[in-house]
């Protein structure tokens, strides 16, 4: 139990300071590496409560895919600095009052006594088998409606987001590697039989 | 005390496999180097040690030895970091590969799972080698891996769901033992999931950013991609890294689809030759090691466009077929699922 | 409907593997490469490399500095000085070969009539300092002495084709 729990500090304290550097760092790209290691960490976390599905799920999808592309656009941005700090007396109420709002919100979940953890059913601990198959068997069962909706949901926004930026330009030239690939020989090729020159006038 | 004494235990254990590893790929790049030279009929390196045994450890010291540089106006913590960043997944995509049944680092049930958030991590290492670089050439090269990463990971994944469907398991021990029988290597997951394995072999070298999907690198384009910049250890690093990743690639593949540990005669004949044995998963990996030479050896490099095409446009279209025809295999009884 | 039997073939990989196979044949080819310091192909007796200086087999300098071999020379490697020795014979005082300037086309060994100044077949020599590409006359002379037996011998093999 002693590992488990240095592990916990240790990992909740990286992860608390990984927060605070995804908001507090100037550099995007630093910035969004705090993020990553945020995720990191607290995929960690589920992983030590016996939640290994979502902990990798969590690495593979927000780590390895939608933080690399983040990234991305992010490295592509000519980043200055200074302009970046103008807004900040400006937005400071708005921002304010968020983050109030929220702790608030935070603190009425965690302490009420109408939200408080005593007030739910204690979750049943699988113990048998992989979370990972307990999961697959809800989802594709009890909830296998709106599992599909939610698939459906962010197809539709994939697909809008292609047709927002796709639209054909005039003269552009593009290249069809179909046609590229399927290209033999054959069709570009012609080997030409030349006759080869005499040489009976006594040529070089 | 006894959680002292499990930490020491598994630190040895990692360090069983790491060692080994780490030698795996000094002797790799050696035999890349003669294989690829026995194809262009040339011998390779014959002078360090007997048969140029010793050359690995001959530019392990060259490149210890040599400078580090660090480009002015590079970001000095990511730039030194990257290489450990690409290095780390590399190493402990290793802790749930089995070697034999009940011998691997950690035989948790979401391995196969484990490993795909492995792999996907490499990426990190060159996205940011690129950009903390300071150089166009190496922000290129970390643009174009990056994105070919991205890319050939889902169809590598759809592969696997195959894999996972005809198992029945995301347990990697589960998903070898699933592919015993009585038929030899015809047992094997490569039979009824062949597209799938094609798919899996050319999308792992195209993960590993191996020939002929080195755009990443691509020395007659932008020198050296990603680690242009990169000089001395912090180069052998990454060196140590990609071609960690080829081994773990040709594990994965002999473990996946060709039986790991099971004989190719397994039932047909008795004795130690029918007998599962990890010389057997050894060879099959040896065997998949050897193929990336040899596409290396052989195939001149995709242009960009066309890399990118075949990922999106042919192999997640076939991944997914496969995949609905492995479902209807394994519900009509062909296939029989593992567990 | 060409298209789509393309697309079936390509599906089945049949061009990789042709590559696959040819590359795998040579990876079983007998090997070109020669393991240079301990292995080295024949030389042919015609090799023009390091020059030298003859003597005759009394000892006498072959040389009569008739200047040939240095008007001959397209790169302007040679530099000869003469006098009058002691008993009336014309001797170089002075031969100095640039070796960063010779392109061993060997034009001063064909043009010497008495087989003094020749190419031999070495090629396998350095020069630590700068200015040691000027080799001069003594030093031509000690490696004329030094290779005797193979220049002769070389020359001897020759002697039929001139």
């Amino acid at each position: 139990m002693v590992v488990e729990q240095v592990l916990f500090f240790a990992l909740g304290g990286m992860l608390l300071l990984a927060g605070l550097g995804v908001v507090t760092l100037k550099n995007p790209v630093h910035a969004a590496m705090s993020l990553v290691l945020t995720f990191f960490t607290s995929s960690m976390l589920w992983i030590l409560l016996r939640a290994e599905f979502l902990g990798i799920v969590l690495i593979l999808v927000y780590v390895g895919a939608v933080m690399v592309l983040f990234l991305f656009v992010v490295m592509m941005l000519d980043i200055n600095v200074t302009p970046l700090r103008e807004g900040f007396a400006r937005f400071l109420p708005v921002g304010a009052t968020v983050a109030a709002l929220m702790a608030v919100q935070m603190i009425m979940v965690l302490s009420s006594k109408h939200f408080g953890f005593d007030q739910f059913a204690q979750p049943a601990a699988v113990t048998e088998g992989s979370n990972t198959e307990a999961l697959g068997l809800e989802l594709y069962t009890n909830y296998v409606y709106p599992f599909e909706i939610a698939a459906v949901i962010l197809l539709v926004a994939i697909v809008a987001a292609i047709t927002l930026t796709h639209r054909k330009r005039e003269g552009g030239k593009t290249q069809n590697i179909d046609k590229q690939v399927q290209v033999r020989r054959d069709d570009r090729l012609r080997i030409v039989k030349v006759a080869s020159e005499s040489n009976e006038g006594g040529g070089t | 005390m006894d959680d002292l004494v499990l930490v020491a235990w598994t630190l040895l254990k990692v360090l069983l496999v790491t060692v080994p590893l780490i030698l795996c790929v000094a002797f790799y790049t050696l035999a890349e180097r003669r294989v690829i030279g026995y194809m262009q009929v040339r011998l390779g390196p014959m002078h360090i040690g007997p048969w140029g045994l010793l050359q690995p450890f001959a530019d392990v010291f060259k490149m210890l030895f040599k400078e580090l540089v660090i480009p002015s106006n590079a970001d000095r913590f990511l730039y030194v970091i990257a290489p450990l960043l690409a290095l780390a997944p590399a190493f402990a995509a290793w802790a749930v590969v089995p070697f034999s049944e009940g011998v691997a680092l950690s035989q948790i049930d979401a391995g196969l799972l484990y490993l795909l958030a492995m792999t996907s991590l490499g990426v990190y290492g060159v996205i940011l080698a690129g950009w903390a670089s300071n150089s166009k050439y190496a922000f290129l090269g970390a643009m174009r891996s990056a994105a070919q990463i991205v890319s050939y990971e889902i169809a590598m994944g759809f592969a696997l769901v195959g894999v996972l469907i005809a198992a029945g398991s995301l347990n990697l021990e589960k998903i070898v033992l699933a592919q015993a029988g009585n038929l030899g290597f015809l047992e094997w997951f490569w039979l009824p999931l062949l597209p799938l394995f094609l798919v899996y072999l050319i999308s792992g070298v195209a993960e590993t950013n191996r020939a002929p999907f080195d755009v990443a690198e691509g020395e007659s384009e932008i020198v050296a991609g990603f680690h242009v910049e990169y000089s001395g250890s912090a180069f052998a690093v990454f060196f140590l890294a990609e071609y960690a990743n080829m081994i773990l690639i040709s594990f994965l593949t002999a473990l996946l689809f060709m039986g790991g540990w099971l004989s190719p005669f397994q039932g047909l004949i008795g004795g130690p030759l029918g007998a599962p044995s990890p010389v057997w998963l050894l060879a099959k990996a040896a065997f998949f090691m050897f193929c990336f030479l040899w596409f290396r050896a052989t195939f001149p490099r995709y242009r960009y466009d066309q890399i990118m095409r075949l990922g999106w446009k042919i192999f997640i279209p076939i991944t997914i077929v496969w995949i609905a025809v492995a479902a209807v295999l394994v519900v009509t009884g062909v296939l029989e699922r593992g567990t | 409907m060409g298209a789509i039997t393309h697309y079936l073939k390509s599906l089945m990989l049949k061009e990789l593997l042709v590559g696959l196979s040819l590359t795998g044949r040579y990876f079983f080819r007998p090997k070109y490469t020669l393991r240079y310091p301990e292995e080295k192909t024949p030389k042919s007796n015609r090799f023009r490399g390091l020059h030298a200086l003859r003597r005759y087999p009394n000892g006498e300098e072959r040389c009569i500095a008739c200047k040939l071999c240095e008007a001959v020379c397209p790169a302007l490697a040679i530099t000869i000085d003469s006098e009058q020795r002691g008993d009336g014979t014309r001797r170089t005082t002075r031969y100095d070969i640039d070796l960063f300037k010779c392109i061993f086309c060997g034009f001063c060994e064909e043009s010497c009539p008495v087989d003094s100044i020749v190419e031999t077949d070495i090629h396998e020599y350095y020069f630590e300092q700068r200015g040691e590409n000027v080799v001069n006359k003594k030093q031509l002379l000690a490696i004329g002495d030094r290779f005797e037996a193979e220049i002769a011998a070389a020359r001897a093999l020759d002697a039929p084709y001139r």
